[in-house]
């Protein structure tokens, strides 16, 4: 069990600068997150895409955004518990206990849920009978390869993930890759390379079809696409492989008992703290009147939460606000002389 | 403005007039209207705010914006009458547009 002063659900830039006033007040945090890395949306859905209105910078992309953010916590050396997701949160002693889906016990009596629109899941097939299958014959991602070898794999998708699978499993097994359109969204070097490969019969290459059902009795044996138009055809296939990016769930936090409005958790605009005491919510994931879904409005929430979160963690002391510039202590707390 | 028809997945319509300038997205978001998420909030980032267009009003819209059919992608079974409706820009010309929602965003 690791005992903290705060566990902040999602690695976002709300979550990071809410991290960056805990450490300013003088609290510890643990910092939990379901990707793989640290920055939410900004580093998952818009790396390279430019952000104009975070103040004080004119222009900055999502991974710059994202690496400045862990820079300017890098002195309070807080933990990272990535590939992680909260899964559950249950009040002991007026302190919540907070389990991961690995395993891990957190014991605090402040939670700041930072978690953007929810945990990214990758986006499964649509066809039921797929869900037979799901996590043996039909897969979202590639742990160990070395299953796939000498065995028909079908690879739907036309972004990287897809085009770099097809590409990579082409060696050693029969591989067929499946897009809904003819173009292809991955580096156009793929591109190219699975034109060379689709040529030379390499690669069986089907373009403006989509999955119609799997079939298999017990292991999965093949798979039918079919066309807009209403062609089908079928494919053999031992494993089926989906690439379609991933979509925002809001996953477990819909059952910790808190109120919800949309997806979105009502707060209060003086603290940010939800209808459970100890529990808070900032960034996109908050609503209240008036609400704003810009980065700049999660560093607010995140800076008035920090000072929510001081009262549980230090109930027998009294806040008193400093300024960076003049506080001597705070200039401790960074390292700074 | 433009009156716009937001036809749910079951059937249901909501007829509403929506802004020059709005998105249909907004339209439908501002009007409470179910089955357009819009979880990144019309950044082209998602595609949790899809829907169908059919041909008679497909071709009227503006052409698809690069970026647009690779957000399609990840949608919940895109065809080729998807759009994203947070790329659809309202103004007169789209009077008595009707959108339909696919089953669901996500």
């Amino acid at each position: 069990m690791i005992k903290t002063d705060v566990v902040i659900v999602g690695a976002g830039p709300t979550g990071l600068f809410c991290a960056h006033q805990l450490g300013i007040i003088g609290l510890k945090c643990e910092i939990v997150d379901n990707l793989d890395k640290i920055g939410g949306q900004c580093i998952e859905l818009y790396p390279d895409k430019p952000i104009y209105d975070i103040p004080a910078v004119p222009e900055c992309t999502g991974e710059e955004l994202t690496n400045n953010l862990i820079e300017q916590i890098k002195p309070f050396n807080f933990n990272f518990h990535l590939n992680d997701r909260v899964q559950q949160l249950k009040n002991e002693n007026e302190k919540w206990i907070v389990k991961t889906t690995s395993g891990k016990k957190f014991q605090t009596p402040n939670v700041v849920i930072a978690g953007g629109v929810g945990s990214f899941e990758p986006r499964k097939f649509t066809t039921k009978s797929a869900e037979k299958f799901d996590g043996t014959s039909v897969l979202y991602s590639i742990k160990d390869k070395t299953i796939f070898k000498d065995k028909s794999v079908a690879i739907f998708g036309g972004g990287d993930s897809a085009l770099d699978w097809a590409i990579e499993l082409s060696d050693t097994s029969k591989v067929s890759l499946i897009h809904r359109r003819d173009e292809f969204r991955g580096a156009p070097a793929s591109v190219q390379k699975i034109k060379e490969l689709s040529e030379k019969n390499i690669i069986n290459l089907f373009t403006k079809y989509s999955i119609k059902d799997v079939k298999g009795n017990g292991s999965l044996e093949e798979v039918e696409i079919k066309s807009e138009d209403g062609k089908s055809k079928i494919l053999k296939a031992d494993y089926v492989l989906g690439f379609f990016g991933l979509i925002m769930q809001l996953g477990p936090i819909a059952e910790w008992g808190l109120n919800l409005d949309k997806k979105a958790i009502p707060v209060n605009t003086e603290n940010f703290e939800t209808n459970k005491k100890g529990i808070f919510a900032i960034g996109d994931i908050c609503t209240y009147p008036g609400k704003l879904k810009l980065i700049l409005s999660g560093f607010h929430e995140g800076a008035l939460a920090a000072r929510g979160c001081f009262k549980y963690a230090r109930p027998n002391e009294k806040y008193r606000f400093e300024f960076t510039t003049a506080s001597n202590i705070i200039k401790d707390r960074l390292g700074v002389k | 403005m433009a009156k716009i028809k937001y036809i749910e997945h079951n059937g249901k319509e909501h007829i509403v007039d929506v802004q020059n300038g709005l998105t249909v997205m907004e339209g439908a978001v501002q009007n409470d209207i179910p089955g357009i998420d819009a979880d990144c909030g019309g950044s082209m980032s998602c595609a949790t705010c899809h829907v169908y267009v059919k041909e008679d009003w497909y071709d009227k819209l503006t052409k698809k914006e690069m970026g647009e059919d690779d957000m399609l992608d990840q949608a919940y079974e895109p065809n080729s009458n998807s759009r994203l409706s947070c790329q659809i820009m309202v103004s007169d010309d789209l009077d008595g547009l009707s959108v339909y929602m696919p089953e669901k965003q996500v």
